[in-house]
Formats: structure tokens, sequence, C-alpha cells
């Protein structure tokens, strides 16, 4: 049986500061260099100073993913010498003498499978190595200190996966928790870095190191499995090995170098005192804690009658369920998630067009209103919503730019409907005695009118000039 | 002009308007010119040090408030950050380090009103006892300039006892601030772990070292430490301490305080001379009311050793961020593959410091820990145990600061190990966390020796009752210098 196992470093983005200095934990903002202080730049001389809020999102983490949060949390220090480390060691945390890590053992469900967790962490992410020049001979590698002690959570998991799909499941419900949970935006450049290991039936255990992104890891596995299969096709001895994931060629290259080898010399940091996290602190962030996503699923299909699978997608995506949140009321919930489901979700499908999108929730709800109150119709609403999307522009300033409004005005109608009934005598004579037929004729209107003709109206109309 | 005064009288002298800081600076700037080529306790002297005392002169003139060090001379250890000023920690590695910001205790006496008259000389790296492992040459003992100053805080013990400043601060690991003050005959204070802010120190074994001052008189301690203790947002591991008063009180003597000789401190190895001193020292104490009863810390056997394997575990991970890639000495990163560079670039270490970190890197590595390192981490909690247990029934610990009485310089630097066992006395109060000071208590054959006295943890007040008490009831003769 193939067994994957993961580790996961997932950057804190939203924390204001980093691990143990003030300086941004969103370092993307700045030029080389620039986000950088005495601490996180490892000066002689200086401190770390714990960041309490990361040790809060942490602790929130462990407990989405159901794991065990003990009472004292202590960090180590990771002793290697590395470039883009400023103090030659990183203030990491571990197990070693007791469960002193931020998250214990814990598990998620995927699909129909359980994943179960083996330890969350809390960590200092390292600075960033830039490679320049063209051949190995005149390589240069340059060191930016701005991303240097960027709070870090790894999950690890324990070998429970079978196949990339179930890996794909995992992480793509891991990233939807931590957006969920406020504390990352998994979708930002390294935000979410990977390593696997991966091993068949019968094989060794090969660890992939430094996959960049969800989006690879599940390649990267694949890659692997596929590349050890044929070693085993062949009677080719799969050995135990790193291997790094070579995100140009999209291959996974074996390591030279012996990073299992390496002594980290763990020993406890000093310089930060254990941290007590009390029973009444988890409560208390526990209670504060975001509603799950499937809590916020059940109550969409329970309380508005949503259905299941509108729910699911609706509930899963932070970034619409805001928007349903903050747009809905009893009456117009259904018709909300509808649009966002069916419309809003395909015109801003990636990432850039969803930043650039400028619709609000009240663009929604005036959407719905108007739809439930027969001012617009469905099919006009689409093209409004095309438009709000591009221009932000309020809705009655679409449809009167657009000449999207439903033709409710009753003289108007009227003549519309009289023109029908003289083109369409059969059918009229039909509906006399067939009040199916009635139908047909409100189709023609609403050629007419391009759909635009308040159905209701024309119903109306039409039924007191059929009499 | 007389420089030989306490912290305390210039302060009052100056208020008084009997002396102006900025007579007072420069006389001790002339003192430094004209003495240190012979004792070197200076690495780097402050030039704008008149200045700046001429500046606090003119506020005390117009009436603003000033801090309570009124231009008050006073040198720093230079593993300590001033910023803009070099930080070297009497190292190659870091010829070239200006550090750009303020350690918390020289923001918190920039705050008061003191002068830094310059930076002293130290062990490379506070690592040593002695100064001469200094990259910069040996500083020497103002009491006779043919031995050692002890150390590792030798430039600070040198630069108060030869009234080159008022005060000074140093940093006590193992007992590198005690060590000298013993030898130099000056006061010397290692507080309870956590009360003086580290942040700006430069690390040997964080988890042990505390920051302290050196002065001439123990009133002098207190009047610093109501200055540089307290919380320190910038320093998780410091404690608060309500803004103690440690002056306040200092004469309330020490009639009934039950004061324990610590057995493994005054037997074997501890030289007579010291010996007798230290019995002179506990007699005096029962005449002011004390009762001094023997106790037994089994633990301080192994202490040295527990010592010099937490402390080489921690300078292993503290020192290898002397990398040279971003800040340090000359030297250009390119061309090297890393791992050659790394090991080119730390070539500029000193012996003694390339000693311990080998050490470190070998007693907690993976097949070692637990034969090494994780035993010193028992050792160390149980000799907490051990002083714990002691203090539920004395006040006080009592022993010699150091067994043996200063030596000349080179005598010892060739036996490594027979100058680690010097530490025997000081190790335990930095591996308990507990506060301890080093007293002055007499000369003999023209070598100073000092007395320790040791209390429980936050009781840093009842410590300084204690050491003035012991202090009242002794004269000493005057530095030869």
């Amino acid at each position: 049986m193939t067994k994957i196992g993961l580790e996961i470093h997932c950057q804190l983005t939203n924390l204001k500061s980093k691990l143990f200095c003030s300086c941004k934990a969103n370092y993307r903002e700045f030029e080389i260099n620039e986000n950088i202080c005495p601490i996180c730049m490892g000066l002689p001389g200086s401190l770390p100073r714990l960041n309490q809020e990361a040790v809060k999102k942490a602790t929130m983490i462990a407990m989405a993913l159901n794991c065990t949060t003990p009472d004292k949390i202590a960090f180590f220090r990771k002793n290697y010498f590395y470039p883009d480390l400023p103090k030659n060691f990183q203030i990491t945390q571990l197990n070693i003498y007791g469960k002193t890590s931020i998250g214990g053992t814990g598990s998620i469900i995927v699909g129909d499978k359980k994943i179960r967790i083996t330890r969350i962490q809390l960590e200092e992410d390292p600075g960033r190595l830039i490679y320049e020049g063209s051949s190995s001979k005149n390589l240069i590698t340059l060191v930016d200190y701005n991303r240097a002690g960027t709070p870090l959570v790894e999950i690890v998991t324990e070998p429970d996966f079978e196949n990339p799909k179930q890996v794909r499941d995992f992480v793509n419900i891991l990233s939807d928790l931590l957006e969920n949970l406020e504390v990352s935006d998994p979708g930002l450049d390294g935000a979410m870095r990977s390593d696997a290991n991966v091993s068949i039936e019968g094989g060794n255990k090969v660890e992939i190191k430094n996959i960049g992104s969800f989006h690879d890891l599940e390649k990267a596995v694949h890659f692997e499995i596929t590349r050890q299969e044929s070693l085993n096709s062949r009677d080719i001895q799969i050995i135990q090995e790193t291997r790094h994931w070579d995100d140009k060629r999209k291959i996974t290259v074996s390591s030279r170098s012996k990073e299992e080898d390496l002594d980290y010399r763990y020993f406890l940091e000093g310089d930060i005192p254990w941290i007590i996290i009390d029973p009444k602190t988890k409560e208390n962030l526990k209670s504060n804690m975001p509603e799950s996503i499937s809590s916020k699923k059940e109550r969409y299909v329970s309380k508005y009658n949503i259905p299941t699978q509108v729910a699911t997608v609706l509930s899963s995506d932070k970034f619409y369920s805001d928007l349903f949140e903050e747009s809905h009321t009893e009456v117009t919930a259904k018709e909300i998630a509808n649009i966002i489901t069916t419309d809003l979700m395909g015109l801003i499908d990636t990432r850039e067009k969803r930043k650039e999108s400028k619709i609000t929730a009240t663009h929604l709800k005036d959407l719905a209103d108007s739809i439930q109150s027969g001012k617009i119709s469905r099919n006009s609403a689409k093209n409004a919503l095309y438009e709000i999307v591009k221009t932000g522009k309020n809705l009655s300033k679409v449809m009167s730019e657009l000449d999207l409004g439903n033709v409710s005005d009753e003289s108007e109608l009227l003549g519309i409907i009289k023109a029908v009934i003289f083109e369409e005598l059969k059918a009229v004579e039909e509906a006399k005695s067939n009040p199916q037929t009635i139908n047909y004729l409100v189709g023609k209107v609403m050629q007419k009118t391009k759909g635009k003709a308040d159905p209701k109206l024309t119903l109306d109309l039409l039924k007191k000039q059929l009499k | 002009m007389n420089l030989k005064i306490s912290a305390l009288e210039f302060v009052q002298q100056v208020q008084n308007g009997n002396i102006s800081a900025e007579d007072f600076v420069a006389k001790t700037l002339e003192r430094i010119q004209s003495i240190d080529d012979k004792l070197h306790a200076f690495l780097f002297v402050n030039e704008k040090a008149i200045d700046q005392a001429r500046d606090i002169d003119k506020k005390i003139k117009s009436g603003s408030k000033v801090g309570a060090c009124f231009g008050m001379p006073i040198s720093i250890k230079d593993n300590m950050c001033i910023k803009d000023s070099k930080t070297t920690c009497a190292s190659k590695m870091l010829e070239n380090f200006v550090a750009p910001y303020d350690a918390t205790v020289i923001t918190k006496l920039k705050e008061q009103d003191a002068v830094f008259v310059g930076k002293v000389n130290l062990d490379e790296f506070a690592m040593g006892l002695t100064t001469e492992f200094s990259a910069f040459g040996s500083s020497k003992n103002p009491w006779n300039t043919e031995y050692v100053p002890g150390g590792s805080s030798g430039g600070s013990a040198v630069s108060v006892s030869a009234f080159e400043c008022v005060a000074s601060l140093g940093s006590d690991t193992g007992g590198s601030v005690r060590n000298p003050a013993s030898f130099c005959s000056v006061v010397g204070y290692k507080p309870t772990y956590g009360l003086i802010s580290r942040y700006g120190l430069i690390s040997y074994s964080n988890s042990i070292e505390q920051i302290g001052p050196l002065t001439r008189t123990v009133k002098d301690t207190a009047f610093m430490l109501n200055i540089i203790s307290g919380l320190d947002p910038n320093d998780n591991t410091t404690i608060d301490n309500k803004n103690e008063d440690y002056l306040s009180g200092i004469d309330s003597g020490i009639e009934g305080k039950k004061i324990g000789i610590i057995q493994e401190m005054v037997g074997e190895g501890t030289d007579p001379t010291v010996l007798s001193a230290t019995k002179d020292a506990i007699s005096k104490l029962e005449n002011l009311g004390a009762t001094c009863e023997d106790v037994s810390l089994d633990m301080v056997k192994y202490s040295v050793a527990a010592y010099y394997t937490i402390a080489a575990t921690e300078a292993g991970s503290n020192l290898a961020r002397y990398d040279n890639l971003r800040y340090g000495y000359d030297f250009s990163v390119e061309g090297y593959e890393f791992n050659s560079y790394i090991a080119k670039a730390r070539r500029n270490f000193g012996p003694e410091v390339k000693r311990r970190m080998i050490i470190g890197g070998f007693v907690p590595s993976a097949g070692h820990a637990g034969k090494y390192f994780l035993k010193a981490i028992k050792v160390k909690s149980k000799l907490t145990r051990e002083i714990n247990e002691a203090f539920k029934k004395f006040d006080l610990l009592i022993a010699p600061t150091v067994p043996i009485l200063p030596f000349k310089i080179g005598e010892k630097i060739n036996d490594p190990v027979s100058l680690f066992l010097i530490d025997i006395n000081t190790v335990t109060a930095n591996l308990t966390g507990k506060p301890s000071i080093s007293v002055p208590f007499t000369i003999s054959n023209g070598l100073p020796i000092g007395i320790q006295l040791l209390a429980d943890s936050m009781n840093d007040k009842l410590l300084l009752q204690a050491a003035y008490a012991l202090e009242q009831t002794i004269t000493l003769q005057e530095v030869p210098i």
C-alpha cells in the first residue's frame, strides 16, 4: 500500500508582526532587506520577544484540527548553519522532553478517510535565498531577510494518505480551514510550503522537500509515486533518501546533501520562558474561534433550506461565505446563495479577478431584493452582476445605464401584449380551452422584450386580455 | 579634585554644586590617560564624555529635571551594546561591529544622565576569569600589575578599583562579576536571574548569566540596581520587582539572621589565607547578631562540570551567528562555498572560545547528550533543589568568592582545567539563579580577598542589607596606584 505523510509549513500571514519582533509578518510589500531589525537579524545582544498573538492563533489551529493542546509550551533551538538563518539556529518546538509543542495529536476527516495529525509546532521562518548567475560557476547566492522570523505553523501528519487525490482533498480542506480561522491567506506566494514522505508497497521511505505550493504538492506526490512504481517494476531498489522538488521541471531530484545526518543539537531556548496556556485561556480561544466551515454549512441547510451541494460550496470559501453572511436576510438567503454559487463564482474564478472585483454585500442584497420584487429578471441580473463586478457601480445605476430594468409600465406592456395577441391568433384561440398555452404567450412577450417583461404583470395582463 | 569618592558621594557633591560633572569627567579621563597604559582596563574611551557631562551641568544649572546619575562617569564591559559605538566582546570576530541600538541597561542609565567614559576589557566573549583571553591583551590588577585582575569583567573591576570611573557594569555567567570584584577589592553583584534585562548583552550562556554592577560600596550597588533592574518587554526572562528601592533600609542590620556556611566551598583547595579571612568574616557577622552554621550542598562538587557543560552548549549555539555575513570584521564572502566559507570566517575566534565551542558542539550532540548535557541539566536542577532546601533554614549563605588569591599573569593560562576549577564557589549562584554578592574584605600581602554572600531568589534587598552590614565592619587600604 502506498503511504504518504505530510509536513506542512503554513505562514500566519494575517498576524501584524513577526514571531519574535515587531517587524511586519507581511514581508511581501517590502523592498529587499527593508523589513528587518536587530532581533530578526540576530544581531549580537538581541533577544527574542515572543508574539503572544501567534501563540493564540497557533493554538486555534490546533483546536480546529482537533489536536490536544498542552498546558505549557516550550521553545527549542535547532542548531545548523545556513545563510538564510541569521542566528544559525532556528527557534522551533518539539516534544523530546514531554509534550510541549503547541498542538498534540489530532485528526480531521477527509472524504471518508481520517487523517491523523502527529503534532503542530510554532516556529520562525528563515530568510529567503535568491540565486543569480547563469551557470554553476558564477552562481551567486543573495539573502533577503525580510521573511526571517515570520510566524510559521508546522503541521505534521501521520502517513495516512494513500493517493495524491487524498492529499489534494486534505490541503483543500486545510487551506479553507486556515482561511476561515482568519490566521492565514493560503493563496499568498510561499505561504504554504510542504515536505512529503512517500513510500509504495515494499519500498523505502523517500522524503521530498521544498514543495512551494499546495498545487505542486499533489504533482510532486504523483510524480514520486510514479517514479517509485517505475523503479519497482524494473526491480530496482528504491533507496531511502531526501529529494527536492524542482518546480521548473516539475520532477523530484535526489539531494546530495545528507540533511538527515545533521545533528541539530536541540536544547531548550532559555530566552523564552515556558508559556502557560491555562484552561480559561483555552476556553476563551475556543469561544472566540470563527464558526467552523461544517457548522456554517449545517446552518445554511437547516435554517435557509439551501441545497446541501450549494451550502458546501458556499461555506468552504471564506470570501463567499463572508459576502453571504453580510448580505442575506431570511427571505433572500436562498436567492443570494444562488447568485453567488451559480453566477458570481464563475465571474471571479481566479485570485486576481477576485482581488480586482468591486462587488460588495450591498450589491448582492440589492440584486436579490430586485429579483424578488420583480424589478429585474434573473437573466438581466446576471448581466448586472457582470457590470457590478467590473465597475462597482450601484445596481440602480447599472440597471438604468444598461437598460436592464423590467418592463413594468402597464401601458407599454399592454401594447406589446396586444401585438403578440395579434400575431398569435391560433394560440390565443387555443388558450381559451387549454390554460397551459398561456405560458407560450408569456414566452412570446418575453422574446419581444428580451426577457425584461415583468413576468407577474405580463401574466395578469394577458389573462385580462384573453377573457 | 578628589576622584576617590563613591557614586552616592558623587551625586551629592554635584547636587550641592561642590563639583561639576564636566570637571569630574575631565579629571577621570585624564586619569585614564595617565594610568591605563599600565592597567589596560579600557578598550575604547568615549571622546564625547566631556561634552555630555557639560550638557548635564547645563541642565543642572538651568534647574531642569536631571537624572539620578548627575553625569556620573561609568564604564561598560564591552559585551553590552551602546548605540553607534563599537562593541567587540574583546574578539577579533566583532572587531568592526558597531551596535545599532542600546542595551536596556544603557537606555536606563542614559535616562538617568550617566556618562559612559568607555568600554572596558574582558575575556573574549566573557569566557575566562583573568582577561588573559581578551583578543586585545590582558588587563592588570591595580593592586599589583603583575597579577591578573580576575575576569571576565576584569576591565570593569580594574576601572572601578583604580578610580578610572565611579561605577561599572559587568556580566556574570559563572562568577565573571564577583571574581574580578574579589581580585580587585570592589563590590561585585550578580542579581537574581531575571532582575536585570539582558537585552543588548551579548549572550554567552543566556540561561544563567546576568548583568551586574561593580562599585566601590554596597550602597552604590543598591543605587545602580535601583536604576537598571526591573521588567523589560525586550527580555522575556525579566521579572517584575515592583520598582523595589534597594537603598531604603539598607542599614537594617542582620540581627537574628541565620547564615549557612557552604561546606563544599571552604574545604580542600581553599587557600589558608582565604579560609582565615572567611572565618574572620563569619565571626564579624556573628558579632552583629547573626547565627552562622555549616550547611552542605552536595551537588556543588559537580557544579563546575555542569556549569562548563551547559555554558559550552549554549555558547556553541549563541556564538554560531558570528559567520561574518552580516557584520564582523573585514572578510569577503565572495567565491566560497558556504561550508568552507563558514570554516574560514570563524577562524578569528580566540583559543578559549574555540575550546568552549568545540565542547559545546560535542556535549549536547546526539549520542553524547545523555552522558553530558542532560546530566549537567540534572545537576543544575538537583543543586537548585538543595539550595532551595537550604534557604528554608537559612536567610543567607556565605563562602569565599574565590578559593584562592589573585595569581600572576601567565601563571595558569596553559592549564585550562585548573582555571575552570577556580569557579567552584561562584557557579552555584548562576546555576540556581540566586543573587550573590562579593564584598571586599581584606588585603593579604597586597592582594585582595572578597567574601561572597548568597540569598534566595528575589531576596536581593536582604542580600544587600547583609553585605552592607559586613562592609561596615571593615576598613580597607587604598589601592596603590
